[in-house]
């Protein structure tokens, strides 16, 4: 079966803030670049994000991109790959000055320079303490300011984008090299092969694998789900984070900036917990440790309110000024959806699914690498990711806040310079393989004539329920197993369900079908890692193995989707530059 | 709960309709967008737009028991019932609540929606105090969704013609910018009857916003450049 192909230099899948800040580097150099999104750009979900950027620009006292390397590589308790950390701290705040210059309005001092905020885990000294301000800031809406000015600056630059179109499948040829994708007009419901000589998956996150998620309902591992059926691995994948304060059963994020500005959490005793759990950076400890802690509260009976399931994050002593000023978003989420004026009540929290610091394995130039004959990192020509769907690896086993923006800017950037040393030197299309749209036509073709399948929406809530219990905030070597074995029973599920809508237009059930295949894949990937991954480290907590285990675990897992297989390589311990940070023991 | 729901499929109606739905909410069930979600389980032909379901992205904007908002912060509590839902009026509808923006977007591209600063950046940022900073608060938290643009008449009658509120909060966005230099190419850009002048202050815009912002006053403030360039 044929269908319509168009050529261009590049493919960007996804607009949020990686794609674009890749896709301003390669529109203004001049080429020719396709940039899909199942959105229009300013709704992808680098809008949602509140804090800030993590940069060591020393605005509000010293600072040191050595220091936020440190905290970084600490942060992801030693799993990180060096090398990429080192390049993103040290190029962080070139990328926040190109923003601020694209115009970005950052929040400012009185002497005119972007006002920076403390964030969790961020510290002076290599770790010795107190905090630094380090989080470049709009109020509490960094995500929307950034996400808004690079789409702004693509509009300058005159960047073609596909709005609604969803890319279905990579295509990829005999020798391994990618060539473009095939991607679904979602307004007609037409298929169409994107040929590309370079292609950059920046697609974000799938938090939406899990039940409760501060995640948007787009964040469906798009990318992760092309790769695995291309037979690229997924790097890491039991590395889930959560979020420290969600709105209780709404779900919705609420700024570690809060904490950085100077709240806290509360247990049912009115306690101060974290001073227990943390004594140096109380509130201000990593994301793992915080989170951790709160569910050891809630599991210890000292939880608020009726069913002792939250805890309280208490900001009212900040004074109506400071929260109107700094944090006027949260203040608005908190009435609407956990009915609190915080000026007055603390905000009823749960530790939720937020980001996965796993991903498409890449170097830190965004080139995507993967075992081939004894190589365990060869390139896959052609191919590239950036953002939280890629795995560079920086965040290792724990993100710290911040340096998700941090990432897409540095390697959004990098990646959009790398395709264009490779366009520049290979200037010809490949053949396409006669078989380049079998897969994704054949995913169509089922979902036009399945009958008697179940609903998209229930086994897709299945598998959410799935994660939630089997794959959480603390992991239990019976659940995992378990999650396991119900995970690979509701992936044949997934390939038997059914759509009643047959319409081609604008056809979300058909959307949200082939959003499945994507997730479920993320899934397996991260049960299946998650069960084999016997210690604990960063955001990995396992009840049988308590602690960090060096000897035998400090290496990447990549999860192959033929067979479910599992391979293991090692973390990149020698930054580029200097000596390497040696792993220690993690306190905070 | 009942909702009435304005549906079309191009692809096989021949007009569109309002269909009936009776479901019931849960506990958790907060928000519109909550019960559209639990329709769309029972009805997997209803075509809606949503995603960060917190009010940030601007996908899930509709006409509302008559009203422009977004689904996702409307509270089921303020709901008279049957909740009716339309697409947002004035633009053409692609299927049931999904209209096409181009038009709208055309006319937030046509006001050059970016910095303009021709000096070469400096090394590190470019500085700007805190109180030039504050003359943006209320413009950039824009999120696009169209309730103010389709709300208003202006917009109906000249909507290839007239910018529209959103557009305008964006034009007055980058002339509020104290580091932004095209303030005359910007405002040559508008003068004219109307781009700009199509606004007649009736504030449905205002009345709609769902982040609070006040194109009006924007559009006031954008006349006011004009005249004292006048002057």
């Amino acid at each position: 079966m044929s269908i319509p192909r168009r050529q261009f230099d590049a493919v960007i899948v996804g607009a949020g803030g990686a794609g674009m800040r890749a896709a301003l580097q390669l529109s203004e150099a001049g080429f020719k670049v396709a940039v899909l999104s199942k959105v229009f750009p300013t709704r992808s979900h680098t809008v949602a994000a509140q804090g800030g950027i993590g940069a060591a620009l020393g605005n509000m006292g010293e600072d040191n991109w050595l220091w936020h390397m440190y905290d970084t590589i600490k942060g992801s308790d030693y799993l990180g790959d060096q090398d990429a950390i080192e390049f993103m701290c040290r190029m962080a705040p070139e990328a926040v000055y190109e923003l601020e210059h694209f115009g970005m309005p950052f929040d400012r001092n009185p002497n005119g320079t972007v006002y920076q905020r403390p964030f969790g885990g961020h510290m002076q000294n290599f770790g010795a303490g107190p905090p630094v301000q380090r989080s470049c800031c709009a109020a509490d809406r960094t995500g929307h300011a950034m996400l808004h000015t690079l789409y702004q600056r693509n509009v300058r630059a005159n960047t073609h984008f596909f709005v609604e179109w969803m890319a279905l499948d990579l295509i990829r040829d005999g020798s391994g090299r990618v060539l473009g994708v095939v991607a679904l007009e979602i307004e007609t419901g037409e298929a169409y092969i994107l040929q590309a000589r370079a292609t950059l998956v920046a697609t974000g996150g799938a938090g939406r694998v899990y039940a409760a998620s501060t995640n948007a309902f787009i964040n469906t591992g798009d990318g992760l789900g092309m790769a695995a059926r291309a037979g690229i691995p997924l790097e890491d994948m039991e590395f889930w984070q959560f979020h420290p304060t969600g709105v209780a059963a709404a779900g919705v994020l609420i700024t570690e900036g809060v904490r950085g500005e100077g709240g806290y959490l509360l247990n049912k005793d009115g306690e101060r917990f974290m001073e227990r759990y943390a004594p140096t950076a109380k509130d201000l400890a990593s994301r793992d440790v915080v989170s951790r802690a709160m569910a050891t509260e809630i599991k210890e009976g000292r939880g608020a309110g009726p069913d002792g399931d939250y805890l309280l994050l208490k900001l009212d002593h900040l004074g109506e000024d400071l929260i109107e000023s700094k944090l006027p978003g949260i203040r608005e989420i908190a009435k609407k959806f956990a009915n609190v004026d915080p000026v007055r009540d603390p905000i009823p929290v749960v530790p939720t699914v937020h980001y996965q610091m796993g991903g498409i394995p890449t170097n830190y130039h965004g080139e995507v690498v993967a075992p081939r004959g004894g190589d365990l990192e060869a390139i896959v020509p052609g191919l590239y990711a950036a953002g939280e769907c890629a795995c560079a690896s920086v965040h290792g086993a724990n993100r710290l806040g911040t340096n998700s923006l941090t990432d897409l800017l540095v390697f959004g950037k990098a990646s959009g310079d790398r395709m264009i040393r490779f366009l520049r030197g290979d200037a010809l299309h490949p053949d396409l393989p006669a078989d380049a749209a079998e897969r994704p036509l054949a995913r169509l073709a089922r979902l036009d004539t399945q009958a008697n399948g179940e609903r998209v929406s229930e086994v897709a809530n299945d598998m959410r329920r799935t994660m939630q219990a089997h794959c959480g905030v603390f992991r239990f070597p019976d659940l995992l197993a378990e999650g396991v074995v119900k995970i690979k029973q509701i992936a044949a599920r997934v390939t038997r369900t059914e759509i009643k809508d047959k319409s081609k237009v604008f056809n979300t059930a058909r959307v949200e079908a082939l959003e499945l295949d994507n997730l479920i894949e993320v899934a397996e990937a991260s049960l299946i890692s998650a069960d084999a991954r016997k210690e604990s480290r960063g955001a990995h907590d396992r009840a049988d193995y308590h602690q960090r285990d060096d000897v035998n675990w400090l290496k990447h897992t990549l999860w192959f989707k033929d067979g479910s297989r599992l391979e293991y390589k090692p973390v990149h311990l020698k930054p580029l530059t200097m000596p390497g940070f040696e792993p220690k023991v993690r306190t905070y | 709960m009942q909702f009435r729901i304005y549906r079309y499929d191009p692809d096989k109606d021949a007009k569109p309709y309002m269909k009936d739905y009776d479901v019931e909410p849960e506990p958790s069930d907060r928000m519109l967008l909550d019960m559209l979600i639990r329709i769309k389980a029972q009805d997997d032909s209803l075509s809606l737009r949503r995603s960060c379901r917190e009010g940030v992205c601007g996908s899930d904007a509709m006409n509302i028991n008559g009203k422009n908002g977004l689904a996702c912060i409307t509270q089921l509590a303020e709901l008279k019932q049957p909740v009716e839902l339309r697409p947002l009026p004035g633009l053409p509808v692609i299927r049931d609540l999904v209209v096409d923006m181009s038009q709208f977007f055309k006319q937030y591209n046509s006001i050059k929606p970016y910095l303009v600063n021709n000096d070469p950046p400096p090394e590190k940022e470019r500085l700007q105090t805190p109180e030039e900073r504050s003359a943006l608060d209320g413009l950039y938290e824009c999120i696009l969704c169209a309730c103010c643009t389709t709300a208003c008449p202006s917009f109906w009658w000249n909507p290839d013609k007239f910018v529209g509120p959103a557009g305008l909060l964006q034009a007055y966005r980058f002339l509020a910018d104290s580091r932004d230099q095209a303030t005359n190419e910007r405002l040559d850009n508008l003068e004219d009857p109307y781009r700009l002048f199509r606004c007649h202050s009736i504030m449905n815009c205002v009345d709609v916003c769902p982040k609070g912002l006040n194109p009006t006053a924007a559009i006031g403030r954008i006349k006011e450049l004009l005249v004292r360039r006048a002057v």
